[in-house]
């Protein structure tokens, strides 16, 4: 038998419970998060028009650089903003 | 062993005055029994056997190593070694069979009438091949602090490594404690120093962590500090180590070494630089990729995201060239004097090629190194990136026998990269990508000021230089990083 060290970061996952996924999204508040990148800003124009014909509040956010993790006072303010999050990446 | 951090046991003390260590199985160590009777008798000296307790003799003066702890501890290689001990501890010692050498070591006189004047030792024990790394774990107070993963004897161990997803796609050395413990004897450092928070999942990665993978990427102990600083250095904010293994392009962090550690440990700034062959070249940036890759959770098709990828990102490392060239270093550029031992991180891509094998003025050189910097990521896109150029000493020698230095270089090919700005627009030239029309009518640079990194490595003949283009430079991407490598 052969014993190795274990090479990774050791991490245990939090399971966290999901928020319930809401039945409708009339009167929500739901987050879009531009990152930046060349006409994501087209693109989230159409989303926030779609999501407000379905009865939903828009707030717009944008990271300072699509390269870059998104600040954690951004994240934050996102969390304690909105009712729900659209998440998705660029390219 | 004596310096490894990883080592916190302190040797058991030996009994005082004279001290030989023995074995059986030694033909040298059975020779010189009847002197080991002798000085017993005559100078109360203690034996220590490794293997048969009842040799030479069963009797209070003859000690078992049966653990081979005392021999372990004490450095012992040789058997017969005769020691001088004080307070526990050995002052000196001779090694084999050696009458003058006994004699005038141990003060007496005939010892050994009958035998030949001199005969060679034998291994001792404690560093027989088979058993000396489980000695060395058993005796060394591990303070490593990583999971213990057991693979059974049935399964072979390369494939469950692999299995594991602990491997870059090439075959990994098995991470043994033994191979740990000697990897940590090649810093200073101790095993739970925090050396970074490594990206995507911001893991707090130690010293420890660290030499695990360098063991796995094939590295010897002496990198290690190179590993360890590389990752320093890909750790901070200005290198972006995150976005740069997130990014849809083929980059990775490429490692450029500059001062006395280059030599120290081997590496090959000569032919084949950029290529395969040399440990030290091959297995640096590897370590760093794996440590992003185990530690951080940074995997492609996760968080890496790149497109088509390159073959840097198994790890690009090298060192320059300094001695054969003429102008400072990469390092004295950036900062360091020529005997601080360096890493410079980049993020590049897989190196390409430029061919000048006419020019003889560096007027020409220049001219042709700009016009094929000119296409660094795109024609058509400019200051956004930067480039290391990789000068041949063979190219090198145009600016050395017309007495450019470094300065003039910069200046005469910033002049060339100077690019009319309604050729790089967005439609110029019938191709829609390009800077934005606000660049029309004026000159733009190819790369911001500092943008354009230059190293001196290659072998001595070839007139070609190569360029290792970047991404995404400044605030919003990634700038180089030059860091000290601290023992």
């Amino acid at each position: 038998m052969t014993t190795v060290l274990d090479p990774t970061g050791e991490l245990t996952p939090q399971t966290r419970q999901r928020v319930p996924r809401p039945k409708s999204l009339y009167g929500l508040t739901v987050g879009l998060l531009d990152i930046s990148k060349p006409r994501g800003d087209v693109f989230l124009d159409r989303v926030e028009a779609k999501l407000i014909g379905l009865g939903a509040k828009v707030n717009r956010y944008r990271k300072p650089t699509f390269a870059k993790p998104a600040p954690v006072d951004l994240r934050h303010e996102i969390a304690s903003q909105c009712d729900a999050v659209i998440e998705a990446l660029a390219d | 062993m004596s310096d490894n951090p990883a080592r916190t046991t302190t040797a058991p003390p030996l009994p005082d005055g004279l001290v030989a260590v023995v074995k059986k199985d030694c033909p040298t160590c059975v020779l010189v029994m009847p002197v080991l009777n002798d000085l017993a008798r005559r100078a109360r000296a203690t034996v220590i056997t490794q293997d048969d307790p009842s040799f030479p003799a069963t009797a209070e003066w003859v000690i078992h190593d049966a653990e081979l702890e005392l021999s372990w501890h004490h450095d012992i290689e040789t058997v017969p070694t005769l020691l001088k001990v004080k307070d526990g501890q050995p002052t000196e010692r001779i090694v084999g069979w050696n009458r003058t050498e006994w004699e005038s070591f141990t003060g007496l006189d005939d010892l050994g009438a009958d035998l030949p004047d001199w005969r060679p030792g034998c291994g001792s024990l404690s560093v027989d091949p088979t058993l000396s790394d489980q000695l060395a774990v058993k005796f060394s107070g591990s303070a490593m602090k990583s999971r213990r993963v057991e693979i059974a004897a049935l399964e072979d161990v390369s494939e469950s490594m692999f299995d594991r997803g602990w491997s870059d796609g090439l075959p990994l050395v098995p991470p043994t404690e033994a191979r740990v413990m000697r990897m940590l004897a090649g810093t200073t450092r101790a095993p739970d120093d925090l050396v970074a928070v490594v990206p995507p999942d911001l893991v707090e990665c130690t010293v420890e962590k660290v030499a695990v993978n360098a063991v796995m990427a094939g590295c010897r102990p002496d990198y290690l500090p190179v590993v360890i600083t590389a990752l320093e250095a890909a750790c901070t904010d200005e290198f972006n180590m995150h976005g740069l293994l997130a990014t849809t392009m083929p980059v990775g962090p490429v490692i450029i070494v500059n001062g006395p550690i280059r030599q120290r440990i081997g590496m090959n700034s000569g032919i084949n630089v950029l290529g395969q062959g040399n440990r030290a070249n091959s297995t640096i940036g590897r370590a760093l990729q794996l440590v992003i890759r185990n530690v951080g959770g940074g995997r492609p098709g996760g968080v890496d995201r790149a497109t088509h990828g390159s073959p840097a990102k198994y790890g690009l490392c090298f060192p320059e060239d300094e001695e054969g060239s003429p102008w400072d270093s990469l390092a004295e550029n950036r900062g360091f004097t020529n005997g601080e031992s360096t890493v410079t991180l980049f993020p590049g891509e897989s190196p390409r090629i430029i061919v000048d094998q006419i020019s003889r003025s560096p007027e020409s050189l220049t001219r042709h190194l700009a016009l094929a910097l000119r296409s660094n990521i795109s024609p058509k896109l400019a200051m956004m990136f930067d480039s290391i150029l990789v000068l041949s000493p063979e190219h090198m020698a145009r600016y050395r026998d017309a007495g450019w230095n470094r300065e003039r270089f910069n200046q005469e090919i910033g002049e060339m990269l100077k690019l009319s700005g309604d050729e790089l627009v967005r439609g110029a030239g019938g191709i829609e990508e390009g800077l934005p029309e606000m660049f029309a009518g004026n000159p733009v640079p190819k790369f911001r000021p500092g943008g354009l990194l230059v190293v001196h490595a290659g072998g001595g003949a070839g007139l070609f230089s190569s360029i290792i283009a970047g991404w995404v430079n400044g605030n919003t991407g990634t700038d180089p990083v030059t860091r000290e490598i601290k023992p």
